[in-house]
């Protein structure tokens, strides 16, 4: 189904009776040249990309559950490329370069609003560090600017700025970094990947990996085994339960991250802004509701339900920097499943066995790279050859200790980052 | 979240800090190759169900110890020292 002005106004005089599903519903069939695992966001666009860039036709998309009810469904939309170690740094801007463009690419209005990312900064130390990340976005070709407490006290009246005990020195904004509709996101790659003969089997799980004298020759699933060429992992949080079934041992461990959004209100947070003392994030959603989100929980975890002391904890941050928050109430929360590495970046590789290929360990920053995760995963899976902007995500950097990108050098501890 | 601190009776999560995996105990030997020691720092297997990890009573008696606990339900199955795996 395709989108115009004309379509539009046509069903809008038609009481809108004319719109037929975005995507098919089809069987499996037997084999397929290329199976991707998870039909999430990655797995999604992956899809996408390898049949858009790469003219890759054979192709299936195999989802547990069904499209978008993921993490991809339940996340706090944030997008930029604001990372300071060279790996992510290129990666990253990538992906915010294709965000750009995608509206325009999937022909599906994702709502990409580029409001602008303020990391607030509280000390001299901390002022250091964001001149220095800002020089580091520069220098990758992405916008920076420092902040004053002057252009902030403008921009943002409402944050506490009299308080004593984390005072205000100033914020580092990227005005191209913002937010995106998330389930839209799922939809419009669903939608573009279907449009373009990719398989979407949804209610499909997969229970087994065949492999053969190394090679990978298909799945098994709840509907069915599918032969296969090569098969993809990308499977966020239940990466480990994939691998498994492969043989393999991951460095990953899946933990719990809760977000959480108020009811909706009038306008009142133009931006993404961070708080640079404690982890707390937020933006209004275009419905009014205020969403953030914090730290893990810290303890591994499947649940996808968190605990209190987080809650209080991302409350007493958010309340610390915005006191008006103080009066809005709290509609919902939720916790995801994020897979995380001991040096807080992802892997995007082959494995050991042949045709079987790795996209995980996105850790609890996987909304913003699903266009560039997704654009480097079917280059890898197509050519065999890493992208360019995904050279520095082999799995090897952590038996080597050549290459790890630890963004905030807490070691390898994979709840740290 | 409550967990059964041997020494102290059950106490709030917020008083334990959460190292990891109670695989953290088997450290392996200096000489032995980088295979092993990646395995040891990085790998897991990290599967949904009952696992074994290893918290400090840091907000409490300082023991550290071996939780027992499902990753489904949050449910904690046992607790007992670190001490008694033969540290």
């Amino acid at each position: 189904m395709r989108f115009s002005g004309l379509k539009i106004l046509t069903e809008g005089l038609k009481g809108n009776s004319g719109w037929g599903p975005h995507w098919r519903d089809p069987e499996p069939a037997q084999e397929y040249d290329i199976v991707i695992i998870g039909g999430g966001g990655h797995g999604l666009s992956t899809a996408y990309y390898l049949a858009k860039e790469h003219g890759l036709k054979n192709i299936a998309v195999l989802e547990k559950g069904h499209i978008g009810g993921g993490n991809i469904g339940r996340n706090t939309t944030i997008i930029r490329a604001d990372y300071f170690l060279p790996g992510n740094s290129e990666f990253y801007s990538h992906s915010l370069k294709l965000w750009e463009g995608l509206e325009a690419d999937l022909n599906y209005n994702v709502m990409h609003s580029q409001r602008g990312k303020i990391s607030l900064f509280h000390s001299d130390g901390q002022r250091d560090a964001m001149i220095r990340r800002g020089n580091s976005m520069r220098n990758q070709g992405d916008d920076a600017e420092l902040l004053s407490v002057k252009q902030l006290r403008k921009m943002l009246p409402y944050l506490d700025y009299e308080q004593g005990r984390f005072p205000i020195y100033g914020g580092l904004l990227q005005r191209r970094a913002g937010t995106a509709r998330h389930d839209a996101v799922a939809w419009g790659y669903a939608r573009g990947a279907d449009q373009r003969g990719v398989d979407l089997i949804q209610n499909c799980e997969v229970t087994g990996i065949e492999i053969s004298g190394g090679v990978v020759q298909g799945v098994q699933t709840s509907r069915g085994p599918i032969r296969a060429k090569k098969v993809g992992i990308v499977v966020a949080g239940r990466t480990s339960q994939l691998a498994a079934m492969a043989g393999m041992r991951l460095p990953i461990e899946s933990h719990v991250l809760q977000a959480f959004v108020t009811e909706g209100l009038k306008p009142c947070i133009d931006h993404v802004v961070s708080f640079g003392m404690g982890h707390f994030y937020i933006s209004q959603s275009d419905k009014g509701g205020l969403v953030f989100g914090g730290d893990l929980d810290m303890y591994a975890s499947y649940a996808a339900r968190g605990n209190l002391p987080m809650v209080e904890h991302v409350a007493e941050a958010g309340m610390t920097l915005m006191p008006m928050l103080g009066k809005a109430r709290m509609l919902r929360s939720w916790g995801g499943i994020m897979d995380m590495t001991p040096d807080g970046s992802p892997i995007i590789d082959k494995t050991h066995i042949e045709g079987l290929f790795l996209n995980a360990g996105w850790c609890y920053g996987g909304f913003k790279a699903v266009p560039a995760s997704g654009n480097c995963f079917a280059h890898l899976m197509a050519t065999g050859q890493p992208h360019v902007a995904a050279q520095g995500f082999p799995i090897d950097r952590f038996r080597t200790g050549y290459g790890l990108i630890d963004e905030e050098g807490t070691g390898s501890q994979h709840n740290l980052h | 979240m409550r967990i059964e601190c041997p020494l102290c009776g059950s106490r709030d999560r917020r008083e334990f800090y959460y190292q990891g995996h109670a695989t953290a105990l088997d450290r392996p030997k200096p000489e032995a190759t980088p295979e092993i020691w990646d395995n040891y720092l990085h790998n897991r297997e990290n599967l949904p169900g009952i696992t074994e990890d290893l918290w400090h009573h840091e907000h409490g008696c300082g023991a550290w110890l071996v939780v027992k606990r499902n990753t489904i339900s949050h449910e904690i199955l046992s607790v007992w020292l670190a001490k008694e795996n033969g540290l």
